[in-house]
């Protein structure tokens, strides 16, 4: 090593260790740590007690456990296919060209700048049951054929779809990711396409989706990872309850009231080493299905 | 000679140098701040805000006027249990935190709270100058580690207006549950589609004591060191739940509902905007009657029981002040709980919270010039043999956090009462048994320590 590779080196390490060892005291520890209090009994006010695998244990009789994790798996298998969808939808939408495009984009966008905490208390007084505007058009429309709109958050089977709808409301980055991918799609494609008589959805369906799908394969990456850690939202709407009837408490939730209500830390982590667990487990299934349905414009 | 270092590289070091000298000032207590002006500085989180949080303020401010030795920090705190725990358990809490009574056992079962017995002694203070069931709510195991600042019991509050319109005499509140139950019916209208406009009473409604049912039955949550929710009693309460939903129908309760739910601190909230006849609230509601229906014409009278000779049933429940282990300056917090809870200083703050004070000796001017003329009415409450508080139990938010779950699934037609009342027994009881497993492990490993 020559003396200016050294130099090079040393001020390399310089530059690079406020980060690392930000990464050390933040990050890496607190992870080992976790790792290790998840097989302790700890309440974070008194030093934590080596008990094993029990937490693990006692985890698969939890019956609270499973119902947060089942709500969960509900909120993602729900959110997923309607967030790509809505995101697809709207990204073509807003790719076609008409005038005042760009207004339109920003106005699709917005939403996903309020604060959550400000839409979701919007989204309670929307959706309220009674007085709701949502149910006031709802009933409009049912009330002619004998059905009531559902009072949402009130509600143990519709507190779930109600969450889903205002999560919806947050779809404006996935757009913006979409319509950059939709930049990137050639032109001569479409001509060609066009060439040949290819009607409108034959181009969707053979052009563009499968040209869109590494931006998909993103989105859906990182919005099962958002909608397996939802917490804000309804931790907002219920008052950090999961109610009615525990039907909105989520895994995360779950997860934060055994740290800090019930002031089971070692039991918390371990429930978020199982959280991440599932999360690259599934995250490895999309990965590897990708291989069959993503297709990289480079080769 | 030094090595020549380059200028970026200087500057990349005495930036790191900078913050590294900062970080230290955040991270090493500052032994300045220990005192103001000479005096000591007591810090102390508290989690009132508006018209509570100015009350505790002019009762501070009186405070470091009246002496010259210790100068009491007041800081306003939201979710003030969670940033209290992180604040003990970093070695670096506040000098006073006032809690709330429930979640007291679970800080005291972990030794997060210095027992206040030894201060008491040397202060010359008596826990029978409070009322009973206020130290009771503040003690752990027999052991106290509070003292209540704000207490409250909860009465029946009706509307007259609507009493009269029913047909009802407006001053004569229910004197059974079975009254209660046969004047809500007839307090409760329609509209021509069938849909509930008014209604007379609701257990849901504002639904926040949804463990407390019971003792109006003669129930009781934890007994002989056992889980006893599966008492008859209990299930009874369970019971009359359900008939409410059996008799208006669940769906058209919780639509009905849903108009107001989470509303309590506004206009729309059901009792203010006269949408339901009767509710069972605490002694503080009078102050937000005030404030949002200053028209309402109201009264207020014990919550009628089930079971026959037991009177004067309520949930008395209270803030307290506690000093939590690792205190800087424990004997100069308690000086401030010694004033605090002194008759002088626990009026003032009480009169201007619009409650009734903890103690037992009341100056006959605070209860004559008290906002809420009900106030005699709560302050016997508290003093009924019947008042009945949360359990002393360390694993209170798991067991009430179980009993709500059930309860909203009883409300919405989902479950019977006997399933989900056998049902918070036995996942309860599993809580506390492990809770006590886990109590003993860690005796175990203490006693280890010690020896």
């Amino acid at each position: 090593m020559t003396n200016r590779e050294r130099r090079n080196l040393r001020n390399g390490l310089l530059f690079i260790l406020p980060w690392v060892a930000g990464f050390a005291a933040f990050i890496a520890y607190p992870l080992g740590a976790s790792i290790y209090f998840s097989l302790c009994d700890y309440s974070v006010l008194k030093a934590p007690i080596y008990i094993g695998g029990a937490n693990y244990q006692e985890l698969a009789t939890d019956p609270i456990f499973w119902e947060s994790m089942g709500n969960t798996l509900f909120f993602a298998m729900l959110f997923l296919p309607l967030s790509t969808g809505l995101a697809i939808s709207l990204a073509l939408l807003l790719n076609t060209g008409v005038r005042g495009m760009a207004a339109y984009r920003t106005i699709f966008f917005l939403p996903s700048l309020t604060p959550m905490v400000a839409s979701g208390i919007l989204w309670m007084w929307m959706l309220n049951g009674e007085y709701g505007v949502v149910n006031h058009a709802l009933n409009y429309l049912l009330r002619p054929f004998g059905v009531e709109a559902p009072t949402w958050l009130q509600s143990t089977t519709w507190a779930k779809p109600a969450i889903v709808l205002m999560s919806l409301w947050g779809v404006g980055y996935a757009v913006v990711i979409y319509l950059a991918a939709l930049q990137d799609v050639p032109l001569q494609l479409y001509e060609a396409a066009d060439l040949d008589g290819a009607r409108w959805h034959s181009k969707v369906r053979h052009i563009t989706l499968p040209l869109l799908s590494p931006a998909i394969f993103f989105n859906v990456v990182m919005g099962l990872i958002t909608a397996l850690q939802i917490f804000a939202l309804p931790y907002v709407l219920t008052n950090g309850a999961g109610g009615p009837g525990r039907s909105t408490t989520f895994y995360a939730m779950y997860l934060y009231n055994c740290a800090f209500r019930y002031l089971r830390m070692g039991y918390a982590c371990a429930m978020a080493w199982i959280l991440f667990l599932i999360i690259l487990g599934l995250t490895l299934v999309i990965h590897r299905a990708s291989r069959r349905h993503v297709f990289y414009a480079g080769g | 000679m030094l090595p020549a270092v380059s200028r970026p590289v200087f500057a990349f070091g005495a930036g790191c140098l900078a913050l590294l000298v900062c970080g230290c000032q955040v991270l090493v207590p500052q032994s300045q701040d220990e005192y103001v002006n000479g005096r000591i500085r007591i810090t102390y989180w508290e989690k009132w805000t508006g018209f509570e949080g100015e009350a505790i303020k002019r009762v501070v401010d009186h405070f470091n006027q009246i002496q010259d030795r210790i100068y009491v920090d007041l800081i306003t705190m939201s979710q003030i249990d969670q940033k209290a725990l992180i604040a003990i358990a970093g070695g670096d809490p506040p000098d006073l935190v006032g809690l709330w009574s429930s979640g007291l056992p679970s800080f005291a079962e972990k030794q997060a709270l210095m027992p206040l017995a030894p201060f008491m002694e040397k202060a010359g203070m008596s826990r029978d100058d409070f009322i009973k069931v206020y130290i009771d709510v503040n003690c752990y195991r027999g052991e106290l580690y509070g003292l209540p600042t704000t207490p409250a019991t909860t009465a029946l509050h009706w509307n007259k207006r609507m009493f009269r319109e029913a047909g009802l005499d407006p001053d004569r509140p229910p004197r059974t549950l079975a009254e209660l139950d046969e004047m809500a019916a007839k307090l409760t209208k329609y509209d021509g589609q069938g849909h509930l406009v008014q209604l007379g009473f609701s257990p849901a409604e504002p639904g926040w004591w949804p463990w407390g049912w019971g003792f109006w039955f003669g129930g009781q949550l934890f007994k002989d060191d056992e889980i006893a929710f599966d008492s008859p009693e209990n299930l009874a309460a369970f019971r009359w739940i359900a008939s409410y939903t059996n008799r208006y129908g669940a769906e058209e309760l919780r639509r009905f509902q849903s108009g107001f739910s989470g509303n309590f601190a506004s206009p729309q909230n059901a009792f203010f905007s006269e949408r339901v006849a009767m509710v069972m609230q605490g002694v503080w509601l009078a102050n937000f009657i005030h404030q949002y229906a200053p028209k309402l014409e109201w009264a207020a009278a014990p919550f009628p029981s089930a079971a026959p000779g037991m009177e004067n049933v309520t949930i008395a429940d209270c803030d307290s002040i506690s000093i939590p282990v690792g205190a800087h300056h424990p004997d100069e917090a308690f000086e401030f709980i010694r004033y605090l809870c002194s008759q002088e200083g626990l009026e003032m703050l009480c009169m201007a919270q619009q409650k009734f004070t903890p103690l037992k000796n009341v100056s006959p001017a605070f209860v004559e010039n008290h906002p809420n003329e009900y106030i005699r009415l709560f302050i016997d409450l508290a003093s009924s043999p019947n008042a009945c508080h949360t359990p002393d139990l360390s694993i209170w938010f798991e067991y009430s956090d179980e009993i709500t779950a059930a309860f909203d699934m009883v409300l919405f037609g989902l479950d019977t009462p006997e399933h989900a009342v056998a049902q918070v027994q036995q996942r309860v009881s599993a809580i506390w048994k492990r809770a006590k497993e886990s109590i003993e492990r860690r005796e175990k490993a203490e006693g280890k320590v010690a020896r």
